[in-house]
Formats: C-alpha cells, sequence, structure tokens
C-alpha cells in the first residue's frame, strides 16, 4: 500500500513536466493512475469481505513510534474504492473542462497530490501517520480552491478554509496525541483493544472533545460549514471530488473510524448527534434559498454530511449500516450533479438557476445524466439514492433516543432534497418558462457529460441490483465500523410501513417546496440581522480581530526603542539569575563569614586599585563633558590594568595600557566636535534607570562571589603549564596558547582586525556626493 | 584581594548599564566599553586569582610549577582585549560619521527610518 501513496506522490509531482511533454494528452496519464489503483484495490475486495485484516508496516520514525502501518479493512477499502473511482471519472472530467488553460499541469498536480493524500487517510492505522495524510488533504484542498488566485474571493475562501479545517486539524493533533499518551500506543489496532481503558482515563474528554472538533471542522458541521459554500470558488471538478464525494467526508470517516474504539458513550452519541441534526436542518434550509447551482449543491451537501454525522451519533449498527448506503448514495448523485452544474457553466457562462432555461433539449445527454441524479437524490424507486433514504429514515426513526426530532429533522432535510433535486433535474433543464432558451455557447464535449451520466447509470444499477454490486463491501464496512460482523441485506421494497409513509410525505412536501421556490429565495432577506450573528460573520470578525490585536501587540512590545529593549533584556536576565539561585538554595553558599575574611585579605597596594576606581567610575556616569568623561573612562582602563599586574597578567596589562591610550587619543581625535551633553531623560525615568543598573551589577558581583566559593576544576592549566615549554618551545604560557595552541583563532581575530580597519578608513576618507541616498 | 574584584565588577556592570540606558550615542558606546572591561574582569576573576606569580615558566625549569597565575582566562581576555578595541574604534568613527549625517547623537531619533522614507517619499 505505501507503493500506491508513492506512486501517487510521484505522479502528482511530475504532472506539470507531463503537461508540458504531452499537452491535453496530460489527462490520460493522470485517469490511468487512479484507474491502476481501483483495480489494485477492487483485488482486496474479497479478502476483505471474508472479514480478513490486510496489514503493511514500514519503520519511518520508530523511535517516535511513528510508523507508516495501513491497514486495510471493510471501512478503508470501500473509501478507497470511492476515492480511486471517483479519481477516474474527475480526472477525466477535468481534462475537458479546464482544457488550454495554462495552468492544467498545475491542477493535476494539485488534484493527484488530493487523492494519494486522502487514500494515506483511509488506509493508515498509525493515527500519526493520519494526521499527516489528514493535514495535506486540508493543504491540497487549500491549493486547489485558490487555483484561480487571481481572484481577491478565491484566496479568501482558500485562507477561510484552511484556517477552519487546519484550525481543526490542530485539535485533532492534541486529541490523538493525548490519545497516544493514554493508549500508550500510536497503533490503532493496539489502541481498539484498550478501549475499556480509554473510556475510563481521565484524558478521555478532551480526547473525544478534540477529536470531534477536528471532524466537524472538516465534514464542515455546524458552525463550522461557513468555508464549504465558500469553497465553490475552486474549479467545478475540485468542488465535485474534494467538496461533496470524498474530503468532506473524511470527517465523517474519523467519527466512523472512532467509534468502535471511543464511541457508545452519552458524550459521543448526544454531541455528534446535536451537531449532525443541526446541521442537517441548517444546510437544507439555506439550500432552499439559494439561486447558484453550485451554492445549492454545497448547502445540500452540508445538510447531508449532517444527517451521516447523525447516523454516526445514533450509533446503532443499523444506523450505521444506514450511514454507509447512505453516505455511496449521496457521493454517486452528488458528485454527478456537480459535474453536471459544471458543465451548465462550462456550456452557457452562468450558474444562476433564474437564467437557466429549457437546456433539456440541446443537451439530451447530459439532462439524462441530470435527470437519472437528480431521481437519485430525491429518493425515487428503484434509485440507490432511494435505499440511501430509506435506511437513513429508518435509523433515525429506530434512534434508541430521541427519535422524534432526530426524525424530523432528517425529514426536512429529505423534503429540501426533494425541491432541490427538483430544480436541479427539472427545472432548468424541462420546465416551460415564458423566457428564450438559454443560449449555449459550445456544447459540451464527451468527457463533460459521460462522467455523470456514468454516475447516473451507478446509481440505478446499484438500487435495482445493490446485492451483487455493493452490498458486500458496505456490509463489511459496517462491520469495521460496528466492531461486529454484519450482513447487509438491501431491497427496495419493504412493504407498507411508516418508513414509507415518510417519504410519499417527503416527495409530496418537497414538489410543493419547489413550487415555491420564489419564496425561499426572496424571503431571506427577512433573516439579514440573523446572518450577521452567524457564523459566517462571525469568522471576518474574529480573523479581523485576530489581526488587529496582533497589531497592537506588535507594536507595544516592539516599540522601537533601543534602551527599552535593553532594560527588557537586563530585567529578564536578572529575573532568571535570582530565580535559579533561589531555586537551586545557592545563596546558603554564600555566608556574612565570606565577606568578613575576604576583607581581612586586602593587602595595601590593592586599596589604590577601589581609591582609583570608583570615584573615576561615578565621574564617568555623572560628567556632562566629554573630554572629562573619556579621561575618567581611561583611569578605570588604567587600574584594571593596574590589577592585571597585581594579579599575574603582565601581558593583559600591557595591552589594556595600549588599548586605554589608543581609546583616548581616538576619542578626543574624532569626536571633539560632537555637541555638549544636554540632560535628555527624565527625573523617574534616570531613577528606573538607575536602579535597574545597580541591581544589574549587584546581581552579578553576587554571582561572582557565589561562584567562586565552589572549586575550581582546571585540567588545561595544569596541561598547559606542562607542555608550553617542552613542547610549544615558549616560556610565557599566555602567549603561547595565543600563537600556538589558538593560532588560528588569533588569525580570525587578525583579520577582524583587519576589516575594522577597513571600515574606519571608508567612514573616515569616504564621503557621498552631493544628492545620493543615504 | 577577591572582595576587591566583587566590588569592581558590581561598579562596572551597573556604571555600564546606566550608561547605555541613556540617550547620547557616546554615553552608549563608553558604557558598551565599560561593559567590556566589566566581563573580562569577571573572567579573571572566576578563573581564580594569584598573587604575583604570573604564567611563565622560569628559565631553570621545564614545566610551570604551582602556584602560578591560569593562563586559559589570560589569553581569552587578551582576544577579548583586542578585539574590543577593533570595536570601539569603528563605533567611534561610526558615531561621528553619524551625527555627520543625521546631525544628532540622540538615539530616539534614530530608531524611525519608516517615518523618513514617508517624509521623503
Amino acid at each position: 500500500m505505501l507503493y500506491t501513496i508513492l506512486a501517487g506522490l510521484i505522479l502528482a509531482f511530475a504532472a506539470p513536466l507531463l503537461y508540458r511533454l504531452l499537452g491535453r494528452f496530460i489527462s490520460v496519464p493522470m485517469v490511468v493512475l487512479p484507474a491502476v489503483l481501483f483495480a489494485y484495490f477492487c483485488t482486496f475486495i474479497s479478502p476483505v469481505v471474508a472479514g480478513q485484516l490486510v496489514m503493511q508496516e514500514y519503520s519511518w520514525i520508530p523511535s517516535l513510534g511513528i510508523n507508516l502501518q495501513f491497514m486495510l479493512d471493510g471501512l478503508g477499502l470501500f473509501f478507497a474504492l470511492l476515492i480511486t473511482s471517483f479519481g477516474v471519472l474527475v480526472m477525466a472530467y477535468a481534462g475537458a473542462y479546464l482544457k488550454g488553460d495554462s495552468h492544467l499541469g498545475r491542477f493535476y498536480l494539485y488534484l493527484t497530490l488530493f487523492m494519494t493524500a486522502m487514500l494515506g487517510v483511509v488506509l493508515s492505522s498509525n493515527i500519526l501517520c493520519l494526521l499527516v495524510f489528514w493535514e495535506l488533504t486540508s493543504i491540497s484542498s487549500y491549493l486547489l480552491i485558490s487555483y484561480k488566485h487571481k481572484y481577491e474571493v478565491s484566496r479568501a475562501s482558500a485562507l477561510q478554509a484552511l484556517l477552519i479545517t487546519n484550525g481543526g486539524g490542530l485539535c485533532l493533533m492534541a486529541g490523538l496525541i493525548l490519545l497516544g499518551i493514554a493508549g500508550d500506543s500510536f497503533s490503532f489496532i493496539e489502541l481498539l483493544q484498550q478501549r475499556p481503558d480509554l473510556l475510563n482515563h481521565s484524558f478521555y474528554l478532551p480526547i473525544v472533545l478534540l477529536i470531534m472538533l477536528g471532524a466537524f471542522t472538516k465534514s464542515a458541521q455546524f458552525p463550522f460549514h461557513v468555508w464549504l459554500p465558500n469553497a465553490m470558488a475552486a474549479p467545478t471538478p475540485v468542488s465535485a471530488y474534494l467538496h461533496s464525494a470524498t474530503m468532506v467526508k473524511a470527517g465523517v470517516y474519523l467519527l466512523a473510524r472512532f467509534s468502535p474504539m471511543l464511541g457508545g458513550t452519552e458524550v459521543w452519541n448526544y454531541t455528534i448527534m446535536a451537531v449532525g441534526a443541526t446541521t442537517a436542518v441548517v444546510g437544507a434550509f439555506l439550500a432552499l434559498q439559494q439561486l447558484d447551482l453550485k451554492a445549492i449543491l454545497a448547502y445540500t451537501t452540508i445538510s447531508a454530511l449532517g444527517s451521516l454525522v447523525t447516523l454516526i451519533g445514533i450509533g446503532s449498527t443499523f444506523a450505521l449500516e444506514a450511514m454507509l448506503v447512505f453516505l455511496l448514495a449521496h457521493a454517486l448523485y452528488k458528485g454527478a450533479l456537480f459535474m453536471i452544474a459544471g458543465t451548465v457553466d462550462h456550456a452557457t457562462g452562468t450558474r444562476d438557476t433564474t437564467k437557466l432555461h429549457l437546456l433539456g433539449k440541446r443537451m439530451p445527454l447530459l439532462s439524462a445524466a441530470a435527470v437519472l441524479s437528480a431521481l437519485s437524490m430525491a429518493g425515487m424507486i428503484p434509485f440507490f439514492g432511494f435505499l440511501g433514504k430509506e435506511l437513513l429514515y429508518e435509523g433515525a426513526f429506530e434512534a434508541p433516543r430521541f427519535a422524534v426530532p432526530l426524525t424530523a429533522a432528517i425529514v426536512f432535510s429529505g423534503i429540501a432534497f426533494v425541491a432541490v433535486a427538483v430544480r436541479l433535474g427539472y427545472g432548468i433543464f424541462f420546465r416551460k418558462s415564458a423566457n428564450e432558451a438559454t443560449h449555449i455557447a459550445h456544447k459540451p464535449e464527451t468527457f463533460l457529460w459521460l462522467p455523470p451520466l456514468l454516475l447516473g447509470i451507478a446509481g440505478l444499477v446499484f438500487g435495482i441490483l445493490p446485492n451483487i454490486t455493493v452490498a458486500p463491501i458496505l456490509s463489511a464496512a459496517a462491520g469495521a465500523v460496528a466492531g461486529s460482523e454484519v450482513h447487509l441485506h438491501l431491497a427496495l421494497w419493504h412493504g407498507f410501513n411508516p418508513i414509507l409513509m415518510l417519504t410519499i410525505l417527503t416527495i409530496i412536501l418537497g414538489i410543493v417546496f419547489y413550487a415555491f421556490t420564489n419564496i425561499f429565495t426572496t424571503w431571506p432577506v427577512h433573516l439579514e440581522r440573523l446572518y450577521k450573528i452567524g457564523p459566517g460573520e462571525l469568522y471576518y470578525t474574529l480573523k479581523n480581530s485576530l489581526s488587529i490585536g496582533s497589531k497592537g501587540f506588535i507594536e507595544s512590545v516592539q516599540s522601537g526603542s533601543l534602551r527599552y529593549y535593553v532594560a527588557v533584556i537586563i530585567m529578564t536576565f536578572i529575573v532568571l539569575v535570582v530565580g535559579a539561585i533561589w531555586q537551586e538554595e545557592l545563596y546558603r553558599v554564600v555566608t556574612p563569614d565570606t565577606f568578613i575574611a575576604a576583607l581581612s585579605d586586602i593587602e595595601l597596594n590593592e586599596y589604590i586599585l577601589i581609591l582609583l576606581m570608583v570615584p573615576a567610575t561615578i565621574f564617568v556616569c555623572l560628567t556632562n563633558s566629554r573630554l572629562i568623561a573619556i579621561t575618567t573612562m581611561s583611569l578605570v582602563g588604567y587600574a584594571i590594568a593596574l590589577s592585571y599586574i597585581f594579579f599575574g597578567a603582565p601581558d593583559l596589562a600591557a595591552t589594556q595600557f595600549l588599548v586605554e591610550t589608543l581609546t583616548a587619543v581616538l576619542f578626543v581625535l574624532v569626536l571633539h566636535k560632537l555637541p555638549p551633553f544636554v540632560p535628555l531623560v527624565k527625573y523617574k525615568t534616570n531613577a528606573f534607570y538607575l536602579s535597574l543598573s545597580v541591581l544589574f551589577g549587584a546581581t552579578m558581583a553576587y554571582v561572582l562571589v557565589m561562584v567562586r566559593q565552589f572549586p575550581l576544576d582546571s585540567e588545561l592549566k595544569a596541561y598547559f603549564g606542562a607542555t608550553s615549554w617542552l613542547e610549544a618551545k615558549g616560556r610565557n604560557i599566555v602567549n603561547v596558547i595565543l600563537v600556538d595552541y589558538r593560532a588560528f583563532d588569533t588569525m580570525g581575530e587578525i583579520t577582524v582586525l583587519a576589516i575594522a580597519v577597513i571600515g574606519i578608513f571608508s567612514l573616515l576618507k569616504l564621503y557621498p556626493e552631493k544628492g545620493d541616498q543615504l | 584581594m577577591d572582595l576587591i574584584f566583587t566590588v569592581a565588577v558590581g561598579l562596572l556592570f551597573a556604571a555600564s548599564l546606566y550608561l547605555i540606558l541613556h540617550r547620547h550615542l557616546f554615553k552608549l558606546i563608553v558604557g558598551l566599553m565599560i561593559f567590556g572591561l566589566a566581563s573580562n574582569l569577571y573572567v579573571f576573576a572566576i578563573g581564580r586569582l594569584t598573587r604575583e606569580k604570573s604564567a611563565i615558566i622560569p628559565s631553570d625549569a621545564e614545566i610551570a610549577l604551582e602556584p602560578f597565575a591560569d593562563p586559559v582566562p589570560q589569553a581569552l581576555i587578551l582576544t577579548a582585549i583586542v578585539i574590543g578595541f577593533g570595536l570601539q574604534a569603528f563605533a567611534i568613527v561610526l558615531v561621528k560619521r553619524l551625527y555627520q549625517v543625521a546631525g544628532t547623537d540622540d538615539i530616539d531619533e534614530l530608531n524611525n527610518t519608516d517615518k523618513i522614507d514617508s517624509t521623503e517619499k
């Protein structure tokens, strides 16, 4: 399975090059890859249906427990087949849809990258590995939404999708890491066996909530749904593939995947149920109000995702079966309808349903596809959508708790689906209207109508013959989610039962809703005030306040004042040092006796140093004359040189004398023209600076005293003392170190001086011409 | 003798920070120089002090005999003094040039390049 991922990655990054070589025939290799992968995964159907679990493992970062562990069970195989089969259709469709686009190679790169990442998500059995692929799907989705990057709306939508889904991805990461800590493993299989421990673990609640956040953002659940309609800014093949058939179902996949491990508790079931049902209703309600083809489809997708999530929340084996059947049905008709919307847009140049009329006669094959898909969406016998809807209703109807509100939510969603399906399958293609038929600029070519038609036919075939086509793999998938063996038997006719009544009611009400389309699309003006506080606006408010807040924070922290930075650095230093001394109780080392002993140890000549240094230093600080400052500073330097002499460092003393003298000369020569000092600092600030300086000096002095209470173990001293004459032929050890042991260092030092000389020379001798920019 | 160094190091560090925190470029440079002196002294004192005996092998011996001053901090400090001098010399000339160009030696007036840009354009 690693090779399927690798093949995807390699082909993805080869796509731009292939486009240069093959031109418009680039679609061929891009279609062949998912087709081959589809065939490859098909070979696993019989073992997986027989209950076998295919596992593969490759070490990646074993020290961190991150291995490329792949697993193919019913659920993974179901998704893998879905992803690759849609991959074939979408890749072919995209080639025709974006024909002549100069960036088609790049488009295929992103799309194939996405397909690979999505396969990685459903095949991984290491949860961190899953996370990596999960993030990769978000990133490829971002790139695909912003594909038309010249439009601001595309960029803003892409950013929104990225922020919301990746925000969720971060939550998911935290959740998965906590899960890994709680279960002491990152392997899905091992974690699954620890279910009882995990359920009672103190991390259980945060783990569940964080994983849910990840799933809800990805699957566009209320209130995170706002990114999905905006993601319609992407080219239509992307909407069909990522934003209806596969990527948005990753959240559903995640919840389904973790159901047998973490599910079954009240917090899991009720939260998921509530969020799912709310989303189903909100999505359906908003879908009715839209005029744009893709927006209608986007909101119904949100509603369908809500229904799927609701079913996971209900959690009974039956509900999980229903979830998978409805998921497949939805993918089939919604993918097809998206492609149809794209083709209509391509042919007529508009997606506005009020401007599209009577397209049926001139695009017969496309309208056939539309009718097939719409009938499936409406849940008509004998389409697969009917099966999906029946099971969906039944799953909600037989929910152990809250059956009534859940059924109501699902049925409302169903009614909206019927109304929308009629609009899409009948309204724009066949409905007689006073308006003229919409002008078709260019007739759709084969690959713009064939893929949706194939999906529509598949919806019909699966509906008539479910048990010999899709039931086995769906049973295997449901078994993986439920954690027990499931034998799904699908039949179109269940007899006259309440569910059938609900279905009939749905269809009648749906048609009624369709008849009043105008009311739904014009009336929401009255809801403007409600939408102003909705999650869509909330996103922009948050985003803007984040950027304003960070700007304010930066401005307050980054004042641009050098003194402010220095003061902050020094204060941090003092706090850290004092904190460390306090924590390690190092202050015990220094006692008053230390000072008394040190005081008696001072020889007479050493008092001279203090007598020289203290007044000179104070003078430097207080003087307003530059010359006095220079002189007194030199005095300090000479005092230090003197102390080097007293304590056995004649070389240092010589150098220090020389340097002090040179510095003083340089100062006087260069700086005599500067203005006199004027007091620039306020009294209060000055007091603050003074106390900070005293504190800093005291800290340094204290550290010095403290350090000297510990023995110094210098092997270097003994080494240099023993080898200086014998090996390096020098009696002055300091000199030998500089010119022999550390000769390269000294050479670097000389280089630094040479560079300083060049710098000084150019500063003194080179002047800008008049009018030059500084 | 330790006490002298303790007092000197504390005093010099305090004075150097006090000068650095001032708005005058000249005082900033003086402050940095004193900071360098204080750091050298600090390293010297931490390497332990020995009176009179320097790190030189007498002409009648082949190896240095204890007590003698630790040559390692001395070598480090020597490098630091020389590099410090290069830095000081460059800084002094830089301040002079800056004053010629900008007409001020007040640091706070030099910290906003953006403002200069916006007035020019």
